[in-house]
């Protein structure tokens, strides 16, 4: 590798920054000082193979640099590169991939204003303009307006991020134009988020099964984890084995709950059986659906769950490395699993000798910085291992070559609680859960024109509407979009769909990510869809050609019929089947192949443009 | 066809294409069965010297059994695939993928580009006059080459020329995401203060002419450039010693540009700064 630098040199913060996370560099090779380190260090090098085996910290090392100046320069970016042994226009390449980074100069502090579907509905256009005018330029906050917060419950919702050692984040939801610019100007003292049990409208209630401890718990305990049923799951899976646990995981007959729905049995045997090793576990926390935060607060309220399942599946497919992805927009549910997996290790239940069973696994978190294409499985790998969060082509798939070209199950949150009961309730009592073909408990986040929004945990087969009564459904109810913006939307006279994936298939719609919002009549339908387009637009990562113009062309006709009907609006109405089309058949990825869907419902099923 | 060293002998995979039983050695991909059964599969990406991005989306085939169709340069034959090239899904989603390409790019001096417009009936125009168009003014910052990403469809060609496939040089990368993603160098600077050592090899596969020789630049702007006035001539680089293979383009008996041929064993079509662009003292008569 022929690497060359240009003459930028970081700043001394900059260049702390960096050393904080990768330590002080050995020689000038990797960035030291010539000067001080005098001549003799010139005759020997650190780099090669094992500096670019080093490459997967370079997210982390952008995000150093990031927090702690809030944007990142020529000198910092070079300096990593040094360091990491990258060369400077790949680091550019994924440093600009990221919403979060910037690679021009902005405010320390940045307020990231959510204007998805949920906080469209309630206002944030309005927000938005009022927090505009009120943090002028002169305020020393730069105001970013931005996809799905993940707090639909708390919408409209605010992330004010100001960049220091260490930097300070702080959420304002539900907030107002006050509330959200004193968020902004001093995030160190703003009052704490409610606590997560405010999302679990259920909380307490004994029939739950993935949510039973939210609210209930302390989230900071380990003692009151296991004081409340913690790691006996783990302790049955060291009982069993590992083709055990996955045979008791088949039998449950669980599913993915991130959406594609794949039995999760069958990825952990076909990774488990894999020759190559190492295996890895990733759990994918990059929850970015617009809609859905069951995986935030799942974190935020029960995060040794989390740890525990990790370690179980670790242990099923043979993995001793997991990677938790967590999305860059969740600070709360960040600290909540830092402190949980610190406290994990250091109780011996997680590192070499897991529970004094002789098996070894750990868990790194990996910091998402703003991408939701970074949430397809194979995306996350290139964003954990330093590369742009582009999906790969697939085959080969995961289970055979995935994190670090090694085979690697991914799972989301959901789906790897749903262990911790198979494995302490059994396969038989957990199937015996929900339907036939959809067996166990499910969480639906449960969000816009209802009294009590929130993650609602039902079993599968109740119905929608059954749903949308307990969150308090209110008048004049005009469409309900499930599976979020990758689902489709359902009319008010379909409130009998049975929330299973069978039920959803017939009825033509789907699951999805568990997303239920509910948009009365005063919605403006048209508006809504465009926002959606503008949502795909933005996140499309523009590899593949009928991703990366499709969603353009599409918001493009979105925005010429805005207020058309009938005859109107029919040219652009074939326009968008067309391309929506080939964007299905034709795209690489399933944020491609998705793109078009809640559109096309809301043409079909509401009549949108008649 | 590159030459390939001999190796174990491969097994034979046995498929259908278009109704047709075909075998192709294993490894092989669907698009080098279909061009070996002399089908006729339009792609941009897909390059002779390089692993396909799969990126344009231009190949696509439908695949029995698949949710979605496949890119045939970059999808493995496998023994008892049901493959068909040419139905009314492939069609579409080809016409819409020229469409979304031809309306947001110049493809002016991109070669077969019209004929597919035409084969498949692709109308870009249809997306009306306010459709994004990149509309980005060609970057004129050294003396060699020129890069009109005007041009660019981002097939990755060149990133991956320049990087771990060729070059090892890593001078460009892609940079931004969806619409706004471009090809560029570190810090978005002018070549001048990149890595870039000029060796011309990004030239040599980009597929539309974003990237070319500054000499061609030049003589299209002056309506110079007649290809079919010129000839190819093919001989030994005279720097150094290793004997790379050096095709001379020559128009009214000026050295114009310099490629080099693909199925040389030894470049496989990449040269240095000096054989792609150091040919000015040969012409040089004063």
């Amino acid at each position: 590798m022929d690497l060359h630098f240009g003459d930028s040199k970081p700043t001394d913060e900059e260049r702390a920054a960096i050393d904080g996370l990768l330590g002080p560099p050995e020689s000038s090779w990797e960035g030291a000082a010539r000067d001080e380190t005098g001549a003799a260090d010139l005759r020997w090098a650190r780099g090669g193979r094992e500096a670019r085996e080093r490459r997967d910290l370079l997210l982390p090392g952008l995000h150093a640099v990031n927090d702690r100046i809030g944007w990142i320069s020529e000198g910092a970016l070079d300096y990593l590169c040094r360091r990491l042994t990258v060369p400077p226009a790949e680091a550019y390449g994924v440093a600009t991939f990221y919403a979060m980074f910037s690679v021009k100069p902005r405010p320390a502090t940045v307020l990231h204003v959510c204007t998805d579907l949920a906080c469209a509905a309630a206002g944030a256009a309005e927000l938005c303009a009022g927090v505009e005018a009120r943090l002028g330029p002169g305020s020393g906050v730069g105001v970013e307006r931005g996809p799905c917060l993940g707090l639909c419950e708390r919408a409209p919702a605010v992330l004010a991020v100001r960049a220091g050692d260490p930097v300070r984040t702080a959420v304002s939801a539900p907030t107002t134009v006050a509330r959200a610019a004193e968020t902004a100007s001093a995030p160190g003292s703003a009052p704490e988020e409610p606590p997560p049990a405010f999302a679990v409208p259920q909380a307490g209630d004994p029939s739950l099964v993935l949510l039973s401890r939210v609210g209930v718990v302390d989230p900071a305990s380990l003692d009151d984890y296991r004081a409340h049923g913690g790691y006996a799951a783990l302790r049955r899976a060291f009982a069993l084995g590992p083709a055990g646990v996955i045979r008791e995981v088949t039998d449950a007959g669980l599913v993915g709950r991130g959406g594609a729905a794949f039995p999760t049995g069958r990825k952990w045997q076909a990774t488990a059986s894999q020759p190559d090793r190492p295996h890895y576990l990733v759990c994918n926390a990059d929850e970015s659906e617009p809609g859905t935060f069951k995986d935030r607060v799942v974190m935020e309220g029960d995060p040794y769950a989390l740890v525990e399942a990790m370690t179980i599946a670790a242990y099923a497919v043979g993995a001793h490395k997991g990677y938790l992805y967590l999305r860059g927009e969740y600070p709360r549910a960040l600290r909540r699993m830092e402190h949980a997996i610190g406290q994990a290790r250091a109780r011996g239940l997680l590192g070499e000798d897991v529970l004094g069973q002789g098996y070894a696994f750990d868990i790194e978190i990996r910091r998402g910085a703003g991408a939701y294409i970074c949430g397809e499985e194979t995306a996350l790998f290139n964003s954990i291992e330093g590369y742009r969060g582009e999906p790969r082509s697939k085959p080969p798939f995961p289970v055979e070559k995935g994190l670090f070209g090694k085979p690697t199950a991914e799972n989301n949150v959901e789906t790897l609680v749903n262990v911790l009961p198979i494995l302490t309730r059994g396969a038989e009592a957990y199937a015996a859960i929900g339907t036939p073909g959809s067996t166990g408990p499910k969480l639906y986040c449960v969000s816009g024109s209802v009294d009590r929004p929130g993650i609602y945990e039902l079993p599968f087969g109740a119905t929608l509407g059954e749903l949308l009564e307990s969150a308090g459904v209110r008048e004049g109810l005009r469409a309900v979009l499930l599976g979020g913006a990758a689902g489709g939307f359902v009319r008010p006279d379909e409130l009998d769909i049975p929330l299973t994936f069978e039920g959803t298939r017939a009825a033509g719609t789907t699951l999805g990510s568990g997303v239920v919002m509910a948009f009365d009549d005063t919605v403006p339908l048209p508006r809504l869809l465009l926002r959606i387009a503008e949502f795909f637009r933005d996140e499309s990562c523009g590899q593949c050609v009928p991703c990366r113009v499709g969603t353009v062309r599409q918001e493009e006709a979105l925005h010429r019929i805005a207020e058309r009907r009938g005859a109107a609006a029919a040219d652009d109405v074939a326009l968008l089947r067309e391309v929506g089309r080939a964007m299905r058949d034709a795209s690489i990825c399933g944020l491609g192949q998705t793109a078009w869907n809640a559109v096309e419902s809301a043409i079909d099923r509401l009549g949108a443009y008649e | 066809m590159t030459a390939i060293p001999l190796g174990v002998p491969r097994r034979l995979v046995e498929f259908t294409l278009d109704g047709q039983e075909v075998r192709v050695p294993e490894g092989s991909t669907i698009l080098d069965a279909c061009r070996a059964a002399g089908k006729e599969v339009p792609t941009l990406c897909q390059g002779d010297t390089l692993t396909p991005k799969n990126a344009c989306r231009v190949c696509v085939v439908e695949l029995e059994g698949a949710r979605t169709l496949v890119p045939a340069c970059s999808r493995k034959a496998e023994a008892g695939m049901e493959v068909r090239t040419d139905t009314e899904r492939a069609r579409h989603s080809r016409k819409v993928v020229i469409e979304l390409l031809a309306s947001s790019v110049d493809l002016s001096t991109t070669p077969e580009v019209a004929g597919w417009i035409k084969e498949y009936e692709a109308k870009p125009d249809r997306f009306g006059p306010g459709a994004a168009r990149l509309d980005e003014e060609p970057k004129i910052d050294n003396g060699l080459y020129v890069r009109d990403y005007d041009k660019c469809i981002l097939c990755y060609k060149c990133v991956d020329a320049c990087g771990d496939q060729w070059q090892n040089t890593f001078a460009i990368s892609v940079s931004g995401r969806g619409f706004d993603a471009r090809i560029a160098v570190e810090h978005d600077a002018p070549l001048t203060d990149s890595a870039c050592v000029y060796c011309g090899n990004c030239i040599e596969v980009c597929p539309t002419g974003a990237l070319s020789f500054r000499s061609e630049f030049d003589m299209r702007a002056a309506g110079t450039w007649d290809e079919s006035a010129q000839t190819e001539t093919t001989t030994v680089c005279a720097y150094c010693g290793v004997g790379c293979n050096l095709t001379l383009h020559v128009q009214d008996n000026e050295i114009v540009k310099v490629t080099s041929p693909h199925d040389n064993p030894v470049t496989h079509g990449n040269l240095c700064i000096k054989g792609r662009f150091g040919y000015q003292h040969v012409q040089n008569r004063d």
